[in-house]
């Protein structure tokens, strides 16, 4: 256990996510009321997610450059937890829509249907649901990591598109729409308030942490199992 | 006797109208101190996910050394 500092780290920052998430002050809004602390735990489900198929996506190259096999276990599993993240991530903002959108907005469920955001994770996370079913779909190992490792790249290039770029052209009702006057808050640091930064920052560590710990410990079986087929 | 009523109306509306001017908050939650009975829920429940990973990351370690050594 020498080398797991940051386990331990994880494990403080989430704690001080959950004490200080719960207890200090956040900025008073009308709608969102105390739900404006879904931030420490919704938002970071969606930011892991991001980070976890980031790592997946380096892997994926890295498998492309040497033909290791050992890289494309990597690249599936950091996507597997990555996928978790995300559907997490959409089950949490589906209970935190009923509490703003629809109960004190008054927003349809039309509008709600139509937020290009829910589309845009919806259709990044099918995407990433494809590179599951395409991996399950050949016998031939080297086969499955080859072409796994090129449709993964095209998923990382899908990914940000269709979370990010199209929701924020077309206006969501999600923060940074274009013409809203709440900024940037996910991006530009000054547009969330300080006191929210101070647990946010950490909490997207301490969450990111857990889901590469959990993604190792699936690499480390999968490492196991496979032992026989990898020439170290 | 008039002034005290008056104040006591006063009081009345500015507690009225504070409520509609000012989003609503969990103020009570956080004054009978309810909120570290959810706080307290929550880290049970992070500490005992941790404890589970953290059991399952030394199984997995001790596999780990039992095939190195077989080798």
């Amino acid at each position: 256990m020498d080398k797991s500092w940051w386990k331990i780290l994880s494990f403080v920052l989430l704690v001080y996510t959950i004490v200080c998430g719960f207890l200090l002050d956040v900025p008073h809004l009308f709608i969102l009321n105390e739900t404006i602390r879904n931030l420490y735990f919704h938002v970071c489900m969606w930011f892991g997610m991001m980070i976890l198929f980031t790592i997946s996506f380096v892997y994926s190259i890295k498998y492309l450059r040497g033909y290791q096999y050992r890289n494309d276990i990597f690249a599936e599993n950091f996507a597997r937890v990555g996928a978790l993240f995300g559907i997490l991530g959409y089950l949490t903002g589906m209970l935190w829509v009923n509490v703003t959108w629809v109960t004190d907005q008054g927003q349809s469920m039309a509008s709600v249907m139509k937020e290009p955001k829910l589309i845009g994770a919806a259709i990044a996370l099918l995407i990433y649901g494809a590179y599951f079913v395409l991996r399950g779909s050949f016998t031939d190992i080297d086969k499955r990591a080859r072409i796994s490792a090129v449709y993964n790249i095209f998923a990382f290039a899908m990914l940000f598109p269709s979370i990010w770029i199209i929701p924020r052209l077309v206006g969501s009702l999600h923060p940074g729409a274009p013409g809203g006057d709440n900024g940037n808050p996910a991006l530009d640091r000054n547009d969330m308030d300080a006191r929210m930064r101070m647990v946010f920052y950490p909490a997207i560590i301490g969450w990111t942490l857990l889901g590469v710990w959990i993604a190792t410990l699936k690499i480390r079986l999968s490492l196991l199992k496979d032992k026989s087929i990898i020439n170290e | 006797m008039n002034k005290f009523i008056l104040t006591l109306i006063g009081l009345m509306t500015s507690l009225i109208t504070s409520a509609q001017d000012k989003p609503e908050m969990a103020d009570l939650l956080r004054s009978n101190g309810k909120i570290y009975t959810v706080v307290a829920v929550c880290l049970t429940i992070l500490i005992g996910l941790f404890i589970y990973v953290f059991i399952l990351d030394r199984k997995i370690s001790r596999f780990e050394h039992e095939t190195k050594n077989r080798k």
